[in-house]
């Protein structure tokens, strides 16, 4: 697949003016300094996602983590590059692979452990569990394990943002398999037509589930979709933290400043199979894998940061410092307590809402236990 | 249209039915349902995503592609309403499509076409054209699969008029039920489960060995109380019939509903009439499910002959946890029909 930076029906304007007055040294070194940093940054929140999901394979194994577990290894750039364009207010929504999403919001490593064990301090209270991570304060609005179903709520939430007139926007994330449903189209048509602040960002990584993007899209090229709706498309090579960078940034500006939507293509690559559970072998071959990995985006951040003049050893305090904090995120999971089952019922609806419930208890003491299982709604 | 468009007809029975039987899981009898109907039928044909070169989700039609080709396998995008719908209008022109939805709570995305046009088809053209489509889904909880993916719609869509609704318990049933759905001229949802894939039972070989629909079946015989369930219910309700035996000198008699859409109502009031007593259990959640709708038909049918009020077991009232505690607590679990059975025998 070319990951040759494309886009189509980028209107008048659209691309970036670099300022053509030369710029003093002084400024210049601080900027490289500045950059050099910001990479270093990256380079250990990149290290952060890959040893969290393999650290995530193993407990999933040892069966301390249940249900699905879709990881995220090789994706690693495009998520922390556009996530990183984000700022304070901006609202982050995404599909069902969603602990790199998480991690590069800043959500709590030990938060994100503890909810894949389910428990109490998970960042859903043990209730969601790895698909369904979020974080209110950090604008993380969830993962959402439909494939597609969150396009919907990431466009009204854009929405939200208008009617609350907020300069902020929300970046949508999906995978290449939700193009094709319904709710893609639909969601696309009403951003452009209420110009709304959103950015939908698709990480291509070239499979959805075991179904290559060739066998499932009649438009492989994904940002050309966006042209149906009079919207601003681009791809860029996802495994490139600088582009996905500038182009997240840029995108997301328009988006938050003249309340433009956009389409993101950032073409990567899955190591794992779909989810744990799926070796990722029936539909691809070992070699496709192995030649992927030679192309790292953690390994090629980290050559770029050595060109930028960092040292190797920053490089290993970088990532020796993640997988402390992964250490230290099973060590909080351990220590969470489980859920108490007598708050099963709680947090279904609203405080206060059990009054409303009362009356539904019937006759029967079986059924009443059946009903409010737990002591109590809303409660 | 009158006339039936140009297609060719079902190759005809080769012969009596045999007695051999071969014991397999259900995910193996549903394959074996596929293969035979294909084989036998060239206008069955199978959508759904990875159903192809994935060999299913779930592996159901493992093997099938290689068999069949890609014209009669076919993988689709994950695109539901529209294949689905795709499933309708093929149905319409006298195909057979078997659309596999990979789990139930992916129909939801579909149905508009389910509710809105497959099962509207026949009535609202004047009968003048049918729908022969079967919808094959697993559904079910205990995975850890959290809110969005551990959903039964049993009740829900086994309300739908124009639709029937299977819901096999075993592999012989799932056989048989999948066929029977296949040379239905209606559509057909086959609600499978995805914790009773791998159970194993013995299975008829004959291909001609169908299931009928509209016929329950006693899963076992008893005397004291009447259990009645469907799927992975009745599995359940199979294991706590034998606990109240041991335990209890209980003798449970179990009817297994097998079809939700038509219901058999007259083999549930005949166990009832006989046992004086009804548990009902189900996965979904009971308000307004299927166990609701059986409680209603008891009493109806069998006022007079109940010794107790019908007890219902289901699922709690609540989008269903990620912990694995919190989702134990949740499900009508054995201990939970237990404890239903001995409250409605005033055993405590």
């Amino acid at each position: 697949m070319s990951v040759v930076a494309r886009s189509a029906h980028a209107p008048a304007g659209a691309s970036p003016e670099r300022p053509v007055a030369e710029t003093p040294p002084v400024a210049e070194t601080l900027a490289s300094a500045e950059a050099l940093a910001g990479h270093l940054a990256s380079y250990e929140q990149m290290w952060l996602i890959r040893l969290f999901e393999e650290e995530a394979e193993r407990q999933y194994k040892a069966a301390r983590i249940g249900g699905y577990c879709h990881l995220s290894s090789g994706q690693e750039a495009c998520t922390v590059a556009a996530v990183g364009a984000m700022r304070e207010h901006d609202v982050l929504i995404t599909g069902y692979r969603c602990h790199g999403f998480a991690l590069a919001r800043g959500v709590p490593p030990g938060e994100v452990m503890a909810e894949l064990f389910g428990r109490s301090d998970g960042c859903a209270r043990g209730r969601g569990g790895s698909m369904h991570l979020l974080d209110v304060e950090r604008g993380f609005l969830g993962g959402w394990g439909i494939v597609g179903g969150q396009l919907p709520v990431a466009t009204g939430a854009a929405l939200g943002l208008v009617r609350r007139g907020r300069t902020a926007a929300v970046l949508c994330e999906m995978g290449d398999g939700a193009v094709n449903i319904g709710a893609f189209h639909e969601s696309l048509n009403l951003a452009a037509l209420w110009q709304l602040p959103i950015v939908y960002l698709i990480v291509n990584n070239e499979y959805g589930m075991g179904t290559s993007v060739q066998r499932a899209s009649a438009e492989p090229e994904l940002y050309r979709r966006a042209a149906a709706f009079r919207m601003h498309g681009e791809r860029v090579d996802g495994d490139d933290i600088d582009a996905v960078s500038e182009a997240a940034d840029r995108l997301l500006s328009r988006a938050r400043t003249d309340r433009v939507p956009a389409v993101l293509e950032a073409v990567t690559y899955r190591y794992r199979g779909h989810s744990v559970a799926d070796a990722g072998l029936a539909y691809r071959s070992r070699e496709e894998i192995d030649a992927r990995r030679r192309e790292d985006p953690i390994e090629r951040l980290g050559r770029r940061l050595i060109e930028m003049g960092a040292e190797e050893a920053e490089l290993q305090q970088a990532r020796a410092r993640a997988q402390e904090a992964v250490v230290e995120a099973v060590v909080f999971a351990e220590q969470s307590p489980e859920p108490a089952l007598d708050g099963l019922a709680h947090g279904v609806y609203a405080k206060g809402s059990d009054v409303q419930f009362e009356r539904m208890r019937p006759g029967s003491p079986f059924g009443e236990q059946e009903l409010v299982f737990g002591g109590g709604l809303g409660r | 249209m009158s006339a039936p468009l140009a297609s060719p007809r079902a190759r005809q029975s080769p012969g009596r039915e045999s007695s051999a039987s071969q014991r397999m899981t259900y995910r193996e009898a549903l394959r074996l349902a596929l293969r035979e109907e294909m084989a036998r039928d060239e206008r069955v044909f199978l959508m759904g995503e990875e159903v192809g070169l994935f060999e299913g989700a779930y592996k159901v039609s493992a093997g099938l592609l290689a068999e069949f080709g890609p014209e009669r396998v076919r993988d689709t995008p994950i695109s539901e309403e529209g294949f689905l719908g795709a499933g309708v209008g093929a149905a319409m022109l006298g195909q057979r499509p078997v659309v596999e939805i990979m789990t139930l709570n992916f129909l939801l995305v579909a149905m508009d076409q389910v509710v809105n046009h497959a099962a509207k088809v026949r009535a609202m053209f004047g009968g003048k054209v049918g729908c022969p489509l079967v919808i094959r889904s697993p559904g079910g909880a205990g995975n850890q699969l959290t809110a969005q993916h551990s959903q039964s719609f049993e009740g829900w869509l086994a309300g739908t008029p124009g639709l029937k609704v299977l819901a096999p318990a075993n592999p012989a049933d799932a056989k048989g039920l999948l066929k029977a759905a296949i040379r239905d001229e209606d559509p057909v949802l086959v609600l499978e489960n995805l914790p009773i894939y791998k159970e194993k039972g013995d299975v008829p070989l004959d291909p001609e060995h169908v299931t009928p629909i509209g016929r329950a079946a006693i899963a076992r015989e008893g005397t004291d109380i009447t259990l009645v369930a469907h799927s992975f219910a009745t599995v359940r309700s199979l294991e706590v019939a034998e606990r109240l035996a041991e335990r209890h000198g209980v003798s449970a008699e179990v009817v297994d509903l097998r079809s939700l859409r038509p219901l058999d109502v007259q083999t549930v009031a005949e166990s009832v009439v006989k046992t004086s007593r009804a548990v009902c259990v189900e996965e979904g959640w009971p308000s307004y499910g299927v166990t609701a709708e059986l409680a209603a038909r008891i009493q109806s049918a069998c006022f007079d002959d109940l010794d107790a009020p019908v007890e219902r077991v289901g699922m709690a009232e609540v989008p269903l946890p990620y912990a694995k505690s919190l989702e134990l607590a949740a499900m009508p679990g054995v201990e939970r029909i237990e404890a239903a059975v001995l409250h409605t025998l005033g055993i405590s």
